[in-house]
């Protein structure tokens, strides 16, 4: 029997899964109409559902399941991340996306966005907390997460290579989630 | 696991290569455009005073300028990788910053904010796709 990970059993690496994108088209264009049609319900769905699994999975992913992939051998790693990294791929932008289009607006709507709004520091707090997680999302996560799977693709892929990019991973989990965690303070707060 | 492909062939391996601090750069570039964004975001629907955002503006670019000088300076660079995986990242952040330009222009933000915003996302959205891009192109042979 070949070697798990082996050339002849795996299966065939895919970047972005196509299949997914009407849902995410699906989702945006949702968050674009009740934006435009300035729709209460409509936003606060858009916050509430992206926020909270936007803060699930940044939590569940790097305090549970990250430690867990760290400990799985380097052809069990492979066979993971081939099929976990492309669907996060597509999840995490859109989640990420309808979270803030929406709450900017519910911002806007509360009032909140006004300097004079004894909740407005709150707010702006809250945009604080976004950039730092932009910044190492866009910057650390997301193209290792790409580089990962391009080098999945590869015949032979350098077991080195994806266990260096996959390490982005554990060290930023940590400021991730003290980021969410600060999160869920301020929009309790904001919500009290 | 096989063995790495560069143990067969000989060639040292891609881990070991010395490349420009183009993520490092791009992620101070990002630093400036979030935090830029943030002053402006923070003041709206009213006018923030620009003279910061302006300067924030101009740091970002700069970053990135200096990020595209380093990069057309490298030899031995999978450019067609680079490009391949530029151009798709560059068409799903056109469609994010799209959506971030369309709340702000919604929202009524005006004159000078809006040119200064729509600027800023413009850099964000050409920042995330080098960023990405050269990460995967790193560990990319040239044929």
């Amino acid at each position: 029997m070949p070697a798990p990970g082996a050339p002849a059993m795996r299966r065939p690496v895919v970047i972005v899964p196509v299949r997914g994108l009407p849902i995410v088209a699906l989702v945006l264009t949702g968050v674009v109409v009740a934006i435009a049609r300035n729709a209460e319900w409509g936003l606060t769905f858009c916050h509430v559902v992206g926020g909270a699994l936007w803060t699930a999975i940044d939590l569940f992913v790097g305090f549970v399941v990250g430690p867990i992939i760290g400990r799985m051998s380097i052809p069990a790693r492979i066979e993971f991340s081939t099929r976990f990294m492309p669907k996060m791929l597509l999840i995490m932008p859109t989640v990420v996306t309808m979270t803030l289009a929406a709450g900017f607006q519910l911002a806007r709507a509360s009032g909140y966005l006004d300097t004079a709004n004894p909740r407005h520091a709150w707010v702006v707090a809250s945009f604080g907390v976004v950039g730092v997680m932009a910044v190492i999302a866009l910057a650390y996560l997301e193209p290792a997460n790409v580089a990962v799977l391009f080098e999945l693709r590869k015949p032979e892929p350098d077991g080195r290579v994806i266990e260096k990019l996959m390490r982005r991973f554990v060290y930023t989990a940590g400021i991730t989630g003290v980021m969410q965690v600060a999160t869920l303070v301020i929009m309790t707060r904001l919500a009290s | 696991m096989t063995a790495p492909a560069h143990a067969e062939s000989g060639a040292p391996s891609l881990l070991d290569r010395r490349l420009p601090p183009v993520t490092e750069i791009g992620a101070a570039s990002m630093i400036s455009i979030a935090a830029g964004v943030i002053y402006l975001a923070a003041y709206l629907p009213k006018h923030a005073p620009l003279g910061v955002a302006v300067a924030l503006l101009a740091l970002a670019a700069a970053l990135q300028v200096t990020n595209a000088i380093l990069l057309f300076r490298l030899r031995d660079f999978a450019w067609d990788r680079f490009f391949q995986v530029g151009a798709w990242a560059l068409l799903a952040y056109a469609v994010i910053a799209g959506m971030i330009e369309y709340a702000f222009v919604y929202d009524e933000t005006r004159g000078t904010p809006l040119i200064v915003m729509t600027l800023m996302l413009a850099l964000f959205m050409l920042n995330v796709p080098v960023l990405i891009a050269f990460t995967v192109t790193r560990y990319q042979r040239t044929r």
